[in-house]
């Protein structure tokens, strides 16, 4: 199943039988019939246009219901703007935080062997599996009024939950194994041997990660940081259990639809909401442009670089 | 360093040095905000005793949200395991006008904030909206009933199928499927008895990605839902409601129950393909 070097765009030619291709009924058996391709393509767009693309087609609509006015207003309100402002910063944080923690995981796991490295790699897939509520629960558990460390928080006069830390904090939680998976999938495929051909002329660590791994690896990185930074922006069910909704200061812009749209406001929460429908739209551009990047390069290199970054979040199966 | 590091049995792990620096790393991070937070939730769990565990644990009210969001989970993960082969059958097998744009958006689920699919799939399939009126019509209530929240979940549950099974279908060796022909199966055969098997472990690992992320859901559910106790309340709305109400241990329970769900859905994934993988 593996070794197989075409991708997507040359997919209709592969499939061109040879050999048997003056027969036609067996020609008829190896490729579906004209009326089946129609059939099948029709329904995969219907269905697609139905569950993706209406939702983004009402946002706009909703949006724009009641004119320009009403939605330049929702989106430069000062509370739109303070909500704006705390989640760029909760991307601001998490996002490096997460592509240290990525890169170096990415590292220990695909360059060593050692006990235990199962288990690692498991843990780091941990928060798919975890709910968004339950994040925000075990972290109020900790930090809260109640919780293990609120004494310790009392004596130094800090707050996390229902304050910005707490949302800084669960954002990085959930947006840490996205850089991650990707860097591992994509140094696990590159292998070390250029690296340790450096190791042997006599390369330092740092020169031999600077020179020779971060640019085999620089698009891996940057979908990881795309699809990182597209989910701290996004996070809502985590951050709304620790931000205590307080308006102007602990709204990030997915509270501050919310709020909108909870008091009937429905044209600004729409308004709002198409900010972030552009930023999801952008990173899928992004995301192509990097694909597109990555395999141009592969053609130019010939090298054993993986089939495309890994499209999704988590992949549990070997092709 | 790096001398030391060539010297010793450190070379047993590998030669390139950082491995110190990097595992202690991970390892504090990971430990810092993952382990310490997690064990929070079992120490209070497990400070909770068996019988007041099971009493919270076994709620009507828990056990209403737990069908609920179980079931939702279940259905709109069997409707996507459908859809998602067809779409990815699709866009691996046939070139078409619009193909590439189709194989972007699959992502979107992923890219869009769930919050906003949250409002935009009320707007819908409310009994105002554009498909939600129509069904009225017809008696059908979309918008703030099961039937919602189902739709909420195969909006957020669809990549997770298709992105397990497209890479599959494209490693797929097309000599199997020449063999077939040649032997005289028809177009339907050779789907179901040579390519059908082979995508059933990147099949089931979508159905289960999709379903334990469905059972978390939040943000895209909770404005469709409606979210009425005993009916339609979800098991993670069913958390914040008890976090308000200051319920810390009544939230840990209904938390751990949800957790032990999604962890033994994927060990069971792991372990079955893993049996799988040694058939082949």
């Amino acid at each position: 199943m593996t070794g197989s070097p075409s991708r997507a765009g040359q997919v209709s030619k592969r499939y061109t039988p040879l050999a048997v291709s003056s027969h036609r009924h067996e020609r008829a058996a190896l490729e579906d019939g004209a009326l089946a391709r129609r059939l099948l393509i029709g329904g995969a767009t219907a269905f697609l246009g139905v569950v993706l693309l209406l939702p983004l087609v009402v946002v706009f609509s909703s949006a724009l219901k009641q004119g320009f006015g009403v939605y330049f207003d929702a989106i430069t309100d000062a509370e739109a703007l303070s909500s704006m402002r705390l989640t760029l910063l909760a991307a601001a944080v998490s996002v490096p935080l997460n592509l240290v923690f990525g890169v170096a995981a990415a590292w220990v796991i695909s360059k060593y062997e050692f006990p235990g490295k199962g288990l690692l790699t498991t843990l780091i897939d941990l928060p798919f599996s975890v709910s968004p509520v339950v994040v925000g629960l075990i972290f109020v558990l900790l930090f809260g009024a109640k919780g293990w460390f609120a004494p310790l928080l009392q004596a130094l006069d800090l707050k996390i939950i229902f304050s910005v830390p707490g949302i800084l904090i669960v954002t990085t939680f959930i947006t840490f194994p996205l850089v991650a998976r990707e860097v591992l999938a994509v140094m696990q495929a590159q292998g070390s041997d250029e690296e340790e051909a450096a190791l042997t002329l006599g390369a330092s660590g740092w020169t031999i990660f600077l020179r020779i791994t971060l640019p085999k690896i620089k698009w891996g990185v940057l979908y990881g940081v795309i699809l990182c930074n597209a989910r701290a922006m996004g996070e809502f069910g985590a951050v709304s259990v620790v931000s205590g909704h307080i308006r102007g200061e602990t709204n990030t812009l997915p509270l501050h639809v919310e709020i909108l749209y909870g008091e009937y406001h429905f044209a600004a929460a729409f308004a709002v909401a198409s900010l972030l429908c552009l930023l999801a739209v952008a990173t899928l551009i992004i995301k192509q442009w990097v694909e597109w990047q990555a395999a141009r390069h592969r053609a130019g290199e010939r090298s054993t670089a993986p089939i495309r970054p890994n499209p999704t979040l988590h992949e549990g199966v070997a092709p | 360093m790096t001398k030391r590091l060539l010297a010793g049995s450190w070379s047993k792990r590998g030669v390139l040095p950082g491995f110190g620096l990097s595992l202690g790393f991970v390892l504090l991070y990971l430990g810092l905000l993952v382990l310490l937070p997690l064990s929070a939730l079992v120490a209070k769990a497990a400070g909770l005793g068996l019988t007041e565990f099971w009493r919270i644990a076994t709620d009507p009210r828990a056990l209403a949200a737990y069908r609920l969001s179980f079931g939702t989970s279940m259905a709109a993960a069997v409707v996507n395991v459908f859809f998602g082969v067809l779409v990815a059958w699709v866009l691996v097998r046939y070139s078409f006008p619009g193909r590439k744009l189709m194989d972007a958006l699959i992502d979107l689920p992923f890219a869009l904030p769930t919050a906003v699919a949250g409002i935009a799939l009320t707007a819908i399939y409310a009994p105002t909206g554009w498909i939600g009126e129509p069904l009225s019509k017809l008696g059908i209530k979309a918008a703030f009933s099961p039937l919602g929240i189902f739709l909420a979940l195969t909006f957020i549950g669809l990549p997770f199928i298709v992105r397990t099974v497209q890479p599959v279908l494209e490693g797929l060796d097309p000599s199997v499927e020449e063999a077939a022909a040649v032997l005289g199966a028809t177009r339907i055969a050779t789907f179901s008895r040579v390519i059908l098997p082979a995508l059933y472990p990147s099949i089931l690992t979508g159905f289960g990605l999709a379903f334990a992320r469905g059972i978390g859901e939040y943000g895209s559910v909770v404005f469709i839902s409606g979210n009425m106790p005993l009916k339609t309340e979800i098991a993670p709305l069913l958390i914040i409601t008890k976090l308000e109400q200051y319920d810390y241990e009544g939230a840990t329970v209904i938390a751990s129950v949800m957790l032990s769900v999604s962890f033994v859905t994927l060990f069971a994934i792991n372990l079955t393909q893993r049996r799988m993988g040694k058939r082949r």
